[in-house]
C-alpha cells in the first residue's frame, strides 16, 4: 500500500518538475496573463464609473478588481484549455503503452495534473495575487477561516477541470479527432467558468442555468470563496459533488473503452 | 511580384487540402466564428448592466468591436501562421526557410495558410452590418472609402504586430505567450473604447503598438463623435498611413531578428 502511494507521490512530484523546467515559458505566460489582467481592470473599472460605483450581486469595484488577479492567477492552476497529451497518444496509439503500467491510469494522470497545479500555483498565482495586492485596490479577507477554505475549493476546482479534460480526451477512442469537441470546449468553458466577466454581471436566468453545470466550480466558486460572496459550504459541496461525479463518469467512460482497444502487432 | 505569384500558389495549395476534409472544415470555422462571438457575448453582458462604458452607447462600442474583429481576423488568417516560427528556431527547420529562393516571411505565411479563420472575420462582419443598419449615419463618399479602408488598414497593423512580436522567438524560443499580449491582447484592448485604461497601458497599446487607429479613430470619424480624449477629429483618416508605417518598422524588425537566427548545429 505504503509502495503504491509512494509512486503516485512520485507521479505527483515528477508533474511539478515538468513544468519547472521551462522558467522562461511560465514567465511569458505570466507576463500575458498580467496584461490581459490590466485590460480586463480598465474594461470593468469602467462598467462601475458608468455605475457611479453601485455594486453588482456582490461584487463591487475593490471586489472585481480582486477577481480580475485571483482570475488571472488561477487560470493557469486550474487550466481551462484542454490541450492534452491523453488525445494524442489514444489517437497514435501510444495509449496501450500506459494502459498496460502497474497503475490505475486516471490517478497517475491526476498526480501529473496535480504536480502541474501545484507548481502554477507558486509560479503564476502568488506573484499576480502580489501585484495585484500592491498596486491596486485589493480585498483581503477579513476571516483566517477563508485560506483553507480557498485552498480546499482551488485543489476541487483542479479536480473537476481535470475530469472533464480527461473525459473530453477519451472521446478520442471514439472520435478518432477530438481537436473539434476540445477545441469548442477551450473556447466556451473560460466565460461560463466566470474568466471574462464575473458570472453575478450574467442574466438572472444564464446565472440560474450555469449553476446546474460544472462551470462556476472551476473559477468562479474559488473566487468567491476568497472574496467572501455567497455561502461558502454550499459552493464547497457542490465542487465536490461534481469532482466525485466526473471522476466516477470518466472511470465508467474509461473502463468501456478499454473494450474497444485493439493490440495491433506483438 | 514573383513571390507573391509563389505565395498565392501556396496559399491555394493549403485552401484546396483544407477544403477536402470539409466536415471539419466547417465545424473549425464555426468554431472561429463562436470564438469571436464570445467576446461580443462578454460586451452585450457589460451592456446588460451599464447605458455606456467609457463615454459610448452600445452602438459605438459594437462598432469598435466589429471593425477590431475584423481587423484581427484577416490578419490572423493571413498572417497567423508565422505563430509557428518559435517551433522552426527551435528545431532547426529555419535552415530550410533560409534556403529557399522566397522571402522569408511569405513562405512563414503561406506554409500554414488558414482559411477556417475566416469564421472570426464573418461574426464581425456580421456585427458591422447590423450596426451600419441599425444606426444613422451621415454617409459621405470619403467616409464609404474610410468604411472599406479601415478594417484593410487594421489588419496590417495587426500582421506588422503579429510579426514584430514573433521576432522575439529568435532570441527567446520559450516565449511564444509573450507574443499574445500584444496579438490577442490588442484585438481584446481595440474592442472596446480606448478610453477606459489607465494612461500608461493606453500609450502603450493604443500608440507605441498603435492599437488606437484599428477601431477607435476611425470608428469616431465614422460616428461624427469628437475624441473624449481631446485628439483632433482628423486622426480617423491616419489608420493607413499609420498601418504602412508598422508594417516598415516590422519588417525592420523581422530583419534584424532574422539575422540573430544561429541553427541548432545538426
Amino acid at each position: 500500500m505504503c509502495a503504491v502511494i509512494g509512486c503516485y507521490l512520485r507521479i505527483t512530484l515528477a508533474g511539478f518538475h515538468r513544468y519547472s523546467t521551462y522558467r522562461q515559458a511560465v514567465l511569458a505566460g505570466t507576463a500575458t496573463n498580467i496584461v490581459f489582467g490590466l485590460i480586463k481592470v480598465g474594461i470593468l473599472s469602467g462598467v462601475f464609473l458608468a455605475r457611479d460605483g453601485a455594486s453588482i450581486g456582490g461584487y463591487d469595484l475593490t471586489t472585481t478588481i480582486t477577481y480580475v488577479w485571483l482570475g488571472q492567477g488561477l487560470l493557469g492552476v486550474v487550466d481551462l484549455w484542454s490541450e492534452d497529451d491523453l488525445a494524442e497518444r489514444i489517437r497514435t496509439g501510444d495509449i496501450v503503452v500506459d494502459l498496460s503500467r502497474p497503475w490505475n491510469l486516471q490517478t497517475a494522470l491526476l498526480c501529473t495534473d496535480l504536480g502541474r497545479a501545484g507548481y502554477s500555483a507558486i509560479a503564476r498565482f502568488v506573484p499576480q495575487l502580489l501585484l495585484g495586492a500592491v498596486f491596486f485596490p485589493f480585498r483581503w479577507p477579513d476571516d483566517p477561516m477563508v485560506a483553507p477554505a480557498f485552498v480546499l475549493s482551488t485543489a476541487l476546482a483542479v479536480l473537476v477541470s481535470f475530469n472533464l479534460r480527461f473525459l473530453l480526451g477519451l472521446t478520442t477512442f471514439w472520435l478518432l479527432d477530438s481537436r473539434g469537441v476540445r477545441s469548442l470546449y477551450s473556447i466556451a468553458a473560460p466565460t461560463l467558468a466566470g474568466l471574462e466577466i464575473p458570472l453575478s454581471f450574467f442574466p438572472g436566468w444564464a446565472q440560474h442555468a450555469l449553476s446546474f453545470t460544472p462551470f462556476p466550480s472551476m473559477l468562479q466558486f474559488p473566487i468567491n470563496v476568497f472574496v467572501q460572496d455567497g455561502p461558502v459550504l454550499a459552493m464547497l459541496a457542490q465542487q465536490l459533488l461534481w469532482a466525485l461525479l466526473l471522476a466516477a463518469t470518466a472511470r465508467l467512460v474509461l473502463a468501456r473503452a478499454m473494450h474497444k482497444v485493439v493490440v495491433q502487432g506483438g | 511580384m514573383a513571390d507573391l505569384a509563389v505565395y498565392f500558389r501556396l496559399a491555394r495549395a493549403q485552401v484546396r487540402g483544407q477544403l477536402s476534409y470539409r466536415g471539419s472544415f466547417v465545424m473549425n470555422c464555426f468554431g472561429q466564428a463562436l470564438a469571436q462571438g464570445n467576446d461580443l457575448l462578454v460586451i452585450l453582458v457589460v451592456f446588460g448592466r451599464v447605458a455606456a462604458l467609457g463615454g459610448f452607447d452600445i452602438t459605438a462600442v459594437l462598432l469598435f468591436y466589429a471593425l477590431s474583429g475584423m481587423s484581427f481576423g484577416l490578419a490572423d488568417m493571413v498572417v497567423g501562421s508565422i505563430e509557428r516560427l518559435p517551433t522552426y528556431v527551435r528545431t532547426g527547420a529555419f535552415d530550410v526557410v533560409l534556403m529557399r529562393p522566397l522571402a522569408t516571411l511569405f513562405q512563414l505565411f503561406a506554409g500554414d495558410f488558414q482559411l477556417r479563420r475566416i469564421g472570426r472575420v464573418l461574426t464581425a462582419f456580421g456585427t458591422l452590418v447590423y450596426v451600419l443598419s441599425t444606426t444613422d449615419i451621415h454617409w459621405t463618399p470619403a467616409k464609404a472609402l474610410l468604411l472599406v479602408l479601415t478594417p484593410l488598414a487594421g489588419a496590417t497593423i495587426f500582421a506588422a504586430i503579429f510579426v514584430a512580436a514573433n521576432s522575439v522567438s529568435f532570441w527567446f524560443v520559450d516565449s511564444r505567450e509573450l507574443a499574445n499580449a500584444v496579438t490577442y491582447g490588442g484585438s481584446y484592448l481595440t474592442s472596446y473604447p480606448i478610453t477606459v485604461y489607465v494612461g500608461w497601458l493606453r500609450t502603450l497599446m493604443a500608440y507605441i503598438v498603435p492599437g488606437a487607429f484599428v477601431a477607435y479613430y476611425p470608428g469616431l470619424t465614422l460616428l461624427d463623435r469628437a475624441d473624449p480624449l481631446g485628439g483632433p477629429s482628423w486622426l480617423g483618416w491616419l489608420d493607413t498611413p499609420v498601418a504602412a508605417l508598422a508594417a516598415l518598422v516590422a519588417g525592420l524588425i523581422w530583419r534584424t531578428a532574422v539575422r540573430h537566427y544561429r541553427g541548432t548545429g545538426s
